[in-house]
């Protein structure tokens, strides 16, 4: 195996003052993250990540994509995640693996052949720590996704118009996940407000494509099968033109300009009229 | 062979197409060329929506690809070109592709047709297991 030699000199060094040279990587690492994470914490990840990366020398050399450093692999992706959720920087996070550079790091009576086998360290700690900002950053990622989804629960707003009638705006951009979110809460609301009419308003949507009007039409369908009627409301001339264009077909869905057309329709369907005082409850 | 593709002009963007975040940023990118381009908010809308759908098959069914968008000037026209590439499978059969509500997956089947409907210009090169590429322009008018 390539750089077998090395690998195995450091091993021997790494395993000679395990002790007191994985101290000193926590005590680096404690000092750039300033009390943030307890000691006894970090002793504890830090002496795991220790005895995973001798483990991954003694039998994978400097591989460290392959098998030997599995373990090694996995207790880096864990505390890069956990990093990222606790608000820490990404130098912060790389700094963990790389201030393991600097226990080993060469001194006036370290050998030639030593120097060759820290070099190959340095590399090796160098892509661990690459690794580790990779996991860090798609962590963000997945929390800045999660986050959104969250809003896009916020900001679908179901509301009772009149009795037995339920709408929802659809405002912005419909992507397949938000559009989902939007119809499972209609059908909810349809239910928690015992209605049996729901108006889709699509009024702030800039464009209907095939995906978002499937949507649509399986939320009508859906809401058929509980016993309510949809009436999509807010198609303006640029998206009728659209949907005429692309062959979509509404079938027997009822469609209006105006969210107040829609709701007119509504009442008529459920035979009750705008003078009362919102239907006999 | 793939046709010639429009001649895009100097500043035209590239971006991949490889999730579901991505085709809604590449219909972001499609209007605000149609809108630098003065498209009417019927075109605008049309071309926006085209390229929704053709960045939708990139993903789903080409595994993935890249679009190239930018403005094109012909004959003092000016409009806007997109370019879908993926290097998918390809598809066998272009006539029943491009028959309205045929589908291979769980679509309606209408995006593919439909889009060549909401554009000016619509070309489709496809090879089997040689990906696929569909370059769409609409003009100013
Ligand atoms: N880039 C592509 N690579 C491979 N096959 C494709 C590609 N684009 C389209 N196809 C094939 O053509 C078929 C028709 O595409 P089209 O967009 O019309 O319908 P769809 O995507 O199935 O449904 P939708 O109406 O939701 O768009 C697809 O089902 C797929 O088999
Ligand atoms: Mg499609």
């Amino acid at each position: 195996m390539a750089g077998q030699e090395e690998s195995s000199r450091l091993v021997e060094l790494l395993t000679a003052k395990d002790d007191q040279l994985a101290s000193a990587w926590v005590e680096a690492v404690s000092r750039t993250l300033r009390g943030r994470i307890s000691l006894a914490e970090l002793e504890r990840e830090l002496n795991e990540l220790y005895t995973a990366l001798v483990d991954g020398l003694r039998h994978g050399a400097f591989d460290w994509q392959g098998d030997a450093y599995a373990e090694l692999r996995a207790l880096l992706a864990e505390l890069s995640r956990s990093r990222a959720r606790q608000g820490f920087t990404p130098t912060e996070t790389a700094t963990s693996v790389l201030a393991c550079k600097d226990v080993l790091a060469p001194t006036v009576d370290t050998g030639a052949a030593d120097i060759h086998a820290y070099l190959q360290l340095g590399k090796l700690m160098d892509a661990l720590a690459l690794f580790t900002l990779e996991v860090y950053a798609k962590t963000r990622e997945e929390i800045i996704s999660a986050q959104s989804e969250q809003l896009m629960e916020l900001s679908t707003p179901v509301v009772k118009l009149w009795e037995g009638v339920v709408a929802v705006p659809l405002v912005g951009t419909l992507d397949s996940a938000r559009t989902q979110v939007v119809m499972e809460k209609l059908l909810q609301a349809l239910v928690d407000a015992d209605a049996d009419q729901a108006i889709i308003d699509i009024t702030g949507v800039p464009a209907v494509d095939t995906e978002v009007a499937q949507h649509l039409l399986k939320t009508v369908v859906a809401a058929r099968l509980m016993g309510a009627e949809c009436i999509i409301s807010g198609i303006r001339p640029q998206i009728a033109q659209t949907i005429v264009a692309l062959g979509i077909q509404f079938g027997d869905i009822v469609t209006k300009a105006s969210l107040a057309d829609a709701l007119k329709h509504a009442l008529g369907r459920r035979g009750g009229d705008l003078t009362g005082n919102g239907g006999q409850a | 062979m793939k046709a010639p593709l429009p001649d895009l002009d100097a500043d035209e963007e590239t971006m991949p197409i490889d999730s579901n975040d991505d085709v809604v940023r590449a219909r972001q990118l499609v209007r605000t060329l149609a809108q630098r381009c003065k498209l009417s908010l019927v075109d605008q809308t049309k071309l926006v929506t085209a390229a929704s759908e053709l960045a939708r098959n990139t993903l789903v069914y080409g595994g993935g690809g890249v679009l190239r968008i930018g403005l094109v000037r012909r004959a003092g026209r000016t409009g806007v070109s997109a370019i879908f590439d993926d290097d998918g499978p390809g598809i066998p059969d272009i006539d029943q592709a491009l028959t309205d509500g045929w589908t291979s997956g769980g679509g309606l089947g209408l995006g593919l047709s439909g889009a060549r409907r909401l554009v000016d210009e619509f070309t489709l090169d496809t090879e089997v297991g040689g990906g696929t590429r569909v370059a769409v322009t609409k003009w100013a008018r």
